[in-house]
């Protein structure tokens, strides 16, 4: 049981990578790559530090890791459930409710931001219900922001969590019923730390993409420094007057991101 | 709930397991005492794992009744059902220690956690793991994850204890010790227990009765002993390392299958028979020889292989295919390989005859 | 790739000169065909699609292809060097940075101008009938932002009108600030007309005399090395004629 027993990658005299593979790869990283080289070489140094103290960008900074991390919060308590029971529970229709799951997936943000705004928006559906009855709104809110971040995010963490339980061997699930776990504490005791890397790895990639998101949430929540205008708004505003500002403004959204992703990274997803 | 039913002392375990999907039929009638060890042995595929399952209520039955104690479980999740059960490859949690493992049962069952922890701290003790607590499976070796299995299964102080498989993760070296230990703990255990195993062995050391099943029904019971010397299909035989032949006895010789070979016996029996012998009796010859062995026949070598210090030698028919063990001196004297024809003979006391 | 080899600008200057001496705004031009690119505010799509197809008509075999979109994105796009005949900004501020860049032919002409309006939903939640009244607490009120032309301008408008307005959003662009008042999600946003009047009946448009104070100068130019140089002479010229004038205030812009 030990590893020093066990045959490791560099025990074995590693052939030449094929070309083949070698030369794609190269081109697929320098697609991803080129662009950020692109924003560091354009990006005015000299002025960065001033340009950084400017209230707005703190705060747009503070709004979206804030927004990104509830979004992510709510993600995850429903999107877990929702997984388990795609995974789990088979019922008529399961395969076009999964459809319908990744539908924020091919949805332009913008058009999930208006669609946000017919449900939820002050006279949709069940938002003009809202506001009768509670006063709530969500439109020009930091809640809405919230939620059309979680509407884009969602599916990453279904996909993630779902294949995850699809993976997990679900013996442990019965011996765990053989002890008298009721379906519940299975779920919390055992499926859930069985899974906890798929949900670590689908939550990871939910704060991700609520961090970048932009269409549905200048759509839905509209812009208001403070308060709605996240980082994505301000480069996308700061674009129409001060190109370079948006450099700076896309730099501190990407250090910020790759540094928390990296640290989560290795914390959870522990590549050992 | 309706209890006795059965009749009277309902003690242990009283089911009859009809399973079918599709082309499965599973219908097995089996009962275990209150501390009787039962195991279920059978080829791949006969159904055993399945029956085992049943009980556990881990896969729906069809029909027939399952009580444990005069208490109906068959209509209970497996959950409620109050039953202990090992997996064949233990399926410890990798995320909870060993303690919290063997913990985790009581805690189901609405025990604090520390009491829970308590009395798993108690079960490992018994398993002689209590130093080991702390691990987790990952870090156990496959003979401590057995112990521990077993320690989870009882803690929950079951009525029935259900094993499937427990010693065919482990390596042969390991096996015969804790084979050991776990029969020592089976006879600690006071509820019924029913044991998968294919190993005929652990069946003969672990178990109280065996029961045999093929192809979903029950084709013969009985204890190790009464088995090991009577098998009663050509699987059970095999098991136990006997020739077996079903045929006509009358006045002491067997007409084997549609005969006209015949076997002659020092059993007085008439009528349908099964007649055995072991490996171990059969002698073989280069040339025919003279002399007393009645029981004659001219055999083409199939295969030839070695198990310890002895070798196998299968034989083919016409008349009948057969097992022979000899020594490894024996094979070189008699140039044994692999088509060879040589003459093949059993002592008329060196069989065994009983009805069939 | 971010400026044109000065060989090529020279040689591409020639043409557009000769289109410029021959302005005469006839129809007849270089028979052959070709493809116009316009590069063109949103708010123009409307008219300009519509003066595109006629230019078309009169122009046998020529194709007028459009990039509508804000008049930011699309100076950009220019002065990277993205191959455009005509630029129609929808603010002198854009044009001038376009200009500044040397990407411009000629001096940029201002065709037409636009006034911003109170849109409203049809049914008018908020009441609102002057300007005053978008000052009023409780009242929910969307702008563009103040990066875009739009924003600049209501700024510039509430300010002359003396109105303190506290938005609950700074939109993207004109559209943005319609669809919030179309849905009802806000009660009142400030507009071009132009685009209020497209957006009816689901929005109402109210006049208020301060907007004279922000009204909106379009300026169209010929872009520097126009591929199609000639053609994009003459359809400036129609835009700044009498048929482009007469599509313009149908579509409620001003004449300058």
């Amino acid at each position: 049981m030990s590893p020093r027993g066990r045959a490791r990658e560099g025990d074995r005299p590693p052939g030449r990578p094929p070309w083949v593979l070698v030369a794609p790869a190269l081109v697929g990283l320098a697609f991803l790559v080129l662009p950020l080289v692109g924003l560091l070489v354009r990006a005015p140094w000299s002025t960065l530090g001033t340009r950084l103290v400017q209230g707005q960008v703190l705060e747009a900074l503070r709004l979206s890791l804030l927004s990104a991390t509830l979004a992510t919060a709510l993600c995850v308590l429903f999107g877990v459930p929702l997984a388990w029971v795609l995974a789990r529970v088979p019922f008529p229709g399961a395969r076009l409710v999964r459809a319908l799951v990744t539908v924020p997936l091919v949805l332009p943000p913008v058009v999930g931001g208006v669609a946000l705004l017919l449900v939820l928006g002050r006279r949709g559906l069940v938002g003009g219900w809202l506001d009768d009855a509670f006063g709530l709104t969500f439109p020009f809110t930091t809640a809405g922001v919230v939620l059309a971040e979680t509407f884009v995010a969602m599916p990453f963490l279904v996909i993630s969590v779902e294949g995850a339980l699809r993976a997990a061997d679900l013996r442990y699930e019965e011996a765990a019923a053989t002890l008298g776990a009721t379906r519940w504490t299975i779920f919390r005791r055992v499926t859930l730390p069985l899974v906890a890397p798929g949900v670590a790895a689908g939550a990871i990639l939910c704060w991700a993409r609520a961090l970048g998101e932009f269409g549905a949430t200048i759509t839905f929540a509209g812009n208001f420094p403070g308060r709605t205008q996240t980082m994505p708004l301000a480069v996308y505003l700061a674009l129409e007057t001060d190109p370079q500002a948006a450099i700076v403004l896309s730099l501190v959204l990407l250090a910020v991101s790759v540094l928390v992703l990296a640290a989560l990274r290795d914390r959870w997803v522990g590549t050992s | 709930m309706t209890a006795g039913a059965a009749g009277g002392a309902a003690e242990g375990l009283d089911a009859r397991l009809v399973v079918r999907r599709g082309a499965f039929d599973l219908d097995l009638a089996l009962t275990a005492a209150p501390g009787e060890v039962v195991a279920l042995l059978g080829p791949n595929g006969a159904g055993k794992s399945t029956a085992l399952r049943a009980l556990a209520g881990l896969v729906a039955t069809s029909g027939g009744h399952l009580r444990v104690d005069g208490a109906d479980l068959r209509p209970l999740p497996s959950e409620r059902r109050g039953i202990g059960m090992v997996f064949q490859d233990y399926l410890l949690f990798p995320h909870l220690s060993a303690l919290d493992n063997v913990a985790f049962g009581p805690r189901c069952r609405g025990e604090g956690r520390r009491a829970a922890r308590r009395r798993a701290a108690g079960w490992l003790e018994r398993v002689g793991l209590a130093e080991h607590a702390a691990s987790r499976p990952g870090a156990l070796s496959g003979g401590q994850a057995q112990r521990v299995a077993l320690a989870r299964a009882l803690a929950v102080e079951p009525r029935l204890l259900l094993l499937d498989e427990p010693l065919a993760a482990l390596d042969a070296h390991t096996r015969l010790e804790i084979r050991a230990a776990l029969r020592r703990h089976l006879a600690g255990f006071t509820g019924a227990t029913v044991l998968v195993t294919h190993d005929p062995l652990d069946a003969m050391v672990l178990a109280d009765r065996l029961v045999v099943v093929e192809d979903g029904r029950l084709v013969q019971q009985g204890t190790p002993a009464e088995v090991a010397r009577r098998p009663r299909t050509d699987y059970v035989a095999r098991l136990v390392g006997l020739n077996l032949y079903r045929g006509r006895a009358e006045a002491g010789t067997v007409l084997v299958g549609e005969g006209p070979e015949t076997l002659d016996t020092v059993d007085s029996l008439d009528g349908e028979v099964f007649l055995a012998f072991a490996p171990s009796s059969v002698a073989l010859y280069r040339t025919r020889p003279d002399g007393s062995p009645r029981n004659l026949w001219r055999a083409r070598v199939t295969a030839v292989e070695r198990q310890g210090d002895r070798v196998r030698v299968q034989l083919s028919g016409p008349p009948f295919p057969a097992v022979a063990e000899v020594t490894p001196a024996a094979v070189a004297e008699l140039q044994l390989s692999e088509g060879s024809l040589i003459w093949a003979a059993v002592k008329a006391t060196e069989t065994h005859v009983y009805p069939a | 790739m971010r400026k044109r080899v000065p060989a090529a600008v020279a040689a591409c200057l020639l043409p557009v000169a000769a289109a410029g001496c021959g302005d005469t705004g006839g129809s007849d031009a270089s028979g052959g065909g070709g493809t116009l690119t316009v590069f063109a505010a949103a708010s123009l799509t409307e008219t300009f699609t519509a003066l595109g197809k006629r230019f078309e008509a009169s122009h046998p075999g020529v194709k007028v292809r459009f990039n509508f979109g804000a008049s930011s994105t699309l100076a950009q796009q220019i002065t990277q060097g993205a191959p455009a005949d005509v630029f129609a900004a929808a603010s002198p501020a854009t044009m001038k940075t376009v200009a500044d860049a040397g990407d411009a032919a000629g001096t940029p002409r201002v065709f037409t101008r636009n006034r911003l309006v109170i849109a409203v939903p049809k049914d008018d939640p908020g009441r609102v009938g002057a300007v005053r009244d978008l000052a009023r607490p409780g009242l929910k009120v969307v702008l563009c932002a103040e990066q875009v032309p739009c924003g600049a301008a209501a700024t510039k408008a509430l300010d002359a009108a003396k109105v303190t307005v506290r938005p609950v959003s700074r939109e993207r662009d004109v559209k943005a600030v319609l669809t919030k008042v179309r849905l009802g999600e806000a009660d009142a946003g400030l507009v071009y007309r132009t685009d209020a009047r497209a957006a009816a009946p689901q929005v109402k448009g109210v006049e208020f005399p301060e907007s004279a104070r922000a009204v909106n100068d379009y300026p169209i130019a010929e872009v520097a090395g126009a591929p199609e140089a000639a053609l994009a002479g003459e359809f400036v010229a129609l835009v700044l004629g009498p048929q482009g004038k007469a599509a313009l205030t149908g579509a409620g812009f001003e004449s300058p």
